[in-house]
């Protein structure tokens, strides 16, 4: 299992049954397959579908049927379609429990910024801004270093922001870490990794409780 | 059928009469996401033409060669007001080359301004980007004690919208997620072509599934066929 596998199963862990959950594109489109069958979740799409399925088998996509990120998705029952207007007003008004999304940094007071590297790489924001600031739980999954070894996680964002204060929590390669009112907590530190090395690839000051859980430890059973 | 609606079935036309007020320099607003729901037989039609210096609303810059990426990629476009240009990476190289104006608006906000502008209203008030660049050349309001950016409303001079049915008087039925920005867009022109999959007599739509009210579309062209390609190919 590679890392995007092992962060796209950790973050399927945050999904309760009954969630209404949004996922951006890149890693997040992984965690529908680590999500149990007993956890029944609507997946919402700014492509204008809530309650979208899997990938169809080849040959048998439709034209007519794609998630966010452009992918060939189904339809589950229950499911409906509205235009972008709605689409966004779910968001708006509060209707997404969850949205889970990539991150180019993430500050301490859960800043996130995702959106545009200044001078190399200008995407847009797509509907990333009213995910962050509106979706009742912001769950970021990124690599803990940027390409160069850089923190991703930092004190304050250079990037230009999607959001202010919108992460709650961010899913790394390395560690499971809370923003809370008071800074960033340590929650969990995965199994190859040790705590020492999460604060020193850490840009931020980092809480540690007395109890820090491990994850990632049942990796390679079946 | 009485004379009005008679009348009213002269908005089916012909590709070249719809092209007919595509001309240089128009705000060509335009339906769909990541090209799925863009009308190809109308951009197709537009890039044959030799339209230039257009002005693009929508959603995304489309794929090089799918949605309007055709009419990115040939140089058609002089500005572009939309949320993300990543799936089309020579919209992005044209821009920091500075031959593409781009405006970036979050994807909420861009439907409730075409909204908007397809309602007759002036702006809205939405808090979406605030303390972000998005507050960058916006008014802000305090209504009931909270903050909003005034947003304008927008309005372009040609809307185009692909809808899987129209009937004679353009009331028009999308087709999954290809509906997306299409019902905000063909409300929004001041001119609104549809281009249709299917084009069907008066009383073939049931009224309680039309979307569109064909009350806001001028012309309907019939589609020859999606040339829609996607991620996975």
């Amino acid at each position: 299992m590679g890392v995007r596998e092992r962060l796209a199963r950790r973050a399927a862990r945050e999904i309760r049954h009954g969630m209404v959950v949004n996922l951006g594109i890149g890693i997040p489109t992984l965690v529908p397959g680590f999500v149990p069958p007993d956890v029944q979740v609507l997946f919402h799409s700014e492509s204008g579908i809530l309650g979208y399925g899997g990938r169809p088998r080849p040959g048998l996509e439709d034209p007519y049927m794609i998630n966010a990120g452009g992918e060939p998705v189904t339809a589950l029952p229950g499911a409906s379609y509205f235009d972008s207007a709605i689409a966004f007003g779910m968001i708006r008004r509060g209707r997404l429990d969850m949205t889970i999304l990539g991150a180019l940094q993430v500050s301490a007071r859960g800043d996130l910024a995702n959106w545009l590297v200044p001078g190399r790489r200008v995407p847009g924001m797509g509907g990333a801004m009213e995910l962050a600031q509106k979706a009742k739980r912001v769950v970021v999954v990124t690599t803990h270093t940027a390409r160069d070894g850089e923190p991703k996680i930092l004190a304050e964002c250079s990037y230009p922001l999607t959001a202010r204060a919108a992460v709650d929590l961010i899913i790394t390669e390395m560690a499971v870490i809370e923003v809370t009112p008071s800074g960033l907590v340590l929650r969990e530190v995965a199994a190859a990794y040790t705590v020492d090395q999460v604060i020193a690839a850490t840009g931020a000051p980092l809480r540690i409780p007395p109890v820090v859980d491990r994850y990632g430890e049942d990796e390679g059973r079946a | 059928m009485d004379v009005g609606m008679q009348a009213a079935t002269g908005k089916v036309v012909s590709l070249d009469r719809a092209l007919s007020v595509i001309t240089d320099g128009v705000a060509l607003m335009y339906g769909g996401f990541g090209g799925v729901g863009t009308p190809p037989t109308l951009v197709e039609g537009i890039l044959e033409k030799g339209v230039r210096n257009l002005t693009l609303i929508g959603n995304d810059a489309g794929m090089p060669e799918v949605g309007v990426g055709p009419l990115i990629v040939n140089r058609r476009v002089a500005r572009l007001i939309a949320t993300h240009i990543g799936s089309n990476p020579v919209a992005g190289e044209l821009m920091h080359r500075g031959e593409l104006e781009v405006e970036f608006s979050p994807q909420g906000t861009l439907a409730e301004r075409i909204r908007a502008g397809g309602m007759g209203l002036g702006g809205i008030l939405v808090d979406v980007g605030l303390g972000t660049v998005a507050e960058k050349g916006r008014q802000q309001l305090a209504v009931g004690g909270r903050s909003y950016l005034v947003e304008p409303a927008l309005v372009a001079d040609v809307a185009i919208v692909y809808a899987a049915r129209a009937d004679l008087l353009g009331n028009l039925v999308y087709e999954k997620t290809a509906r997306n920005f299409n019902p905000l867009v063909a409300m929004a022109g001041r001119v609104t072509i549809a281009e249709a999959g299917e084009i069907v007599p008066l009383g073939a739509l049931d009224p309680e599934t039309i979307v569109t009210p064909g009350v806001f579309i001028d012309m309907v062209v019939q589609s020859r066929g999606i040339k829609w390609k996607w991620s996975w190919e």
